[in-house]
């Protein structure tokens, strides 16, 4: 039996079309993927992303906890509610998930992917080892809901002015809490925006209220154009267990200082620098017809070293773009073109440092 | 519910067949498989002339989310295809039976007609 989130209902009455994600059934989307896309782009959109996870944590060893546990140094969180994304390493340098982390009132929070919940709680678990004052709390019980877009924090302070004023005191990638709610001005659309947590109770009626604002409800396929235009990791595709942060775009991520902290991967990630990183993530946008997917193989000449071979990890058409872009993992040296193999096709594409589009624009050359 | 006009004839991997006077078919895909689909941003169509055996990948239609193969619901020759289709994708989205045909074929037997599923049949085949 899948799961439903508290919105489930409201998904119903805005006629998603409901799909399997995770275990989760949630709306992949509402009538048009393009048109929701366009609409965050555009002006405001809302997507349900309660069936991602949420841990807090707490304890004076939390800090300690955390500098080893991530890649990334949560000591660069100076200011209260600042957040920082993360990959969370194995011993290998893979990543075994990307995430968020917010300097919390007391203690941090973390909010990770659904489709690897079972395995990062058990290797947070396991890492516990050693440290005696931490308490790892998982919140099923908030709902969360993205709202994204040039007005989209316009439209959370019309229907919520009680939090206008937290709001407006929000830099990018910072969240603040008040009484049962979190409000964070971050995302995963490359626009402005709020990732808000929210008591299961009270969500629908929140949900409610920006619908009658205009605010456009947005499924998962929407969430995964926009996210790609913005030059987003998707967990499973563009990064994994056997990849680097190194080779998935995610080397500023990586507090390498101070280099006595010890964090897991570090060893691993140092030996790969030192051997020299043999591949990296590109963006690539199709200049012949078709439409690039994850896997396709990649074709790049490397001069004098002949002809080297990538691979698509994350494909689709933008609608922003109104072209098929994606990201590919191809060898370090590889230049500003190269071939990709659709369907015994091979389709000449323009390889491009990501994002593809910010804040509406496109960005890329 | 999707829209299933009773004057087609269909294929369960979502083809409609329209049959013409002069004897040749004109194909495309339902409206079930469009709504399926979601927004259809890419179509490749077969070269006028190409012959293809009934069941063969013949066309390809993408949405935003996925590629799709279409099959010849029939063996014969293609004899035209929707170039304008081809400019506007989207088309297949809004008017499946209309503006968004893919390919007329002119069929190698007649007799295969037999084998089609009527507007009753499909509508049963979509909701199983």
């Amino acid at each position: 039996m899948a799961k439903r989130t508290a919105l489930y209902a409201k998904h119903l009455e805005a006629n998603a079309k409901m799909v399997d994600f995770a275990g989760w059934e949630m709306p992949i989307h509402y009538g048009s993927q393009i048109v929701e896309h366009k609409a965050v782009r555009e002006h405001a959109g809302m997507f349900d992303v309660s069936h991602m996870t949420i841990v807090d944590l707490s304890g004076s060893d939390a800090t300690d906890y955390l500098q080893k546990l991530l890649a990334n140094d949560v000591s660069r969180l100076q200011e209260k509610g600042k957040a920082l994304y993360s990959g969370m390493l194995n011993q290998d340098g893979g990543v075994i998930d990307d995430l968020i982390v917010y300097k919390a009132d007391s203690g941090y929070r973390l909010v990770v992917n659904s489709a690897t919940r079972a395995k990062d709680l058990e290797w947070m678990e396991k890492n516990l080892h050693g440290f005696s004052n931490i308490c790892l709390t998982e919140r099923p019980e908030l709902a969360m809901l993205a709202i994204q877009g040039p007005q989209a924090i316009a439209k959370v302070k019309l229907v919520k002015p009680e939090a206008a004023t937290a709001i407006d005191g929000l830099k990018v990638f910072q969240g603040r809490g008040q009484a049962e709610w979190f409000y964070a001005r971050t995302g995963y659309t490359g626009e402005d925006g709020l990732e808000i947590m929210v008591p299961d109770a009270e969500i629908a009626a929140f949900w409610q209220s920006l619908l009658e604002a205009d605010v456009q409800p947005c499924g998962l396929g929407a969430r995964d154009t926009l996210r790609l235009e913005a030059g987003m990791n998707l967990y499973g595709n563009d990064m994994s267990e056997t990849v680097s942060p190194l080779q998935a775009n995610m080397a500023w991520t990586v507090a390498w200082e101070p280099a006595s902290r010890d964090f897991i991967g570090r060893a691993a990630l140092e030996a790969e620098k030192a051997a020299g990183v043999p591949t990296k993530l590109v963006g690539l946008i199709l200049e012949g017809r078709g439409i690039m997917r994850s896997h396709q193989k990649v074709i790049v000449d490397l001069g004098a070293d002949g002809q080297g071979e990538g691979e698509i990890t994350s494909g689709t058409f933008s609608p922003t773009l109104e072209c098929s872009i994606a990201m590919a993992r191809v060898p370090k040296a590889t230049g500003d073109h190269c071939l990709v193999d659709i369907r015994g096709k091979q389709v000449p594409a323009k390889v491009v440092k990501l994002p593809f589009v910010r804040n509406g624009k496109k960005v890329c050359e | 519910m999707a829209n299933v006009p009773s004057d087609l004839k269909y294929v369960a991997s979502h083809e409609w067949v329209r049959i013409e006077a002069d004897g040749t078919v004109t194909i495309g895909i339902t409206d079930f498989a469009q709504e399926a689909l979601g927004d259809v941003v890419f179509v490749e169509l077969p070269e006028v002339d190409a012959e293809f055996d009934a069941d063969a990948e013949c066309a390809v239609v993408e949405s935003v989310k996925a590629a799709s193969d279409i099959y010849a619901p029939l063996a014969g020759k293609i004899i035209a295809v929707n170039e304008d289709l081809v400019d506007a994708p989207e088309k297949a989205n809004e008017d499946p039976y209309g503006e968004a045909w893919f390919f007329k074929m002119e069929l190698a037997n007649a007799a295969d007609l037999d084998g089609l599923m009527d507007a009753a049949a499909y509508t049963a085949a979509c909701e199983s």
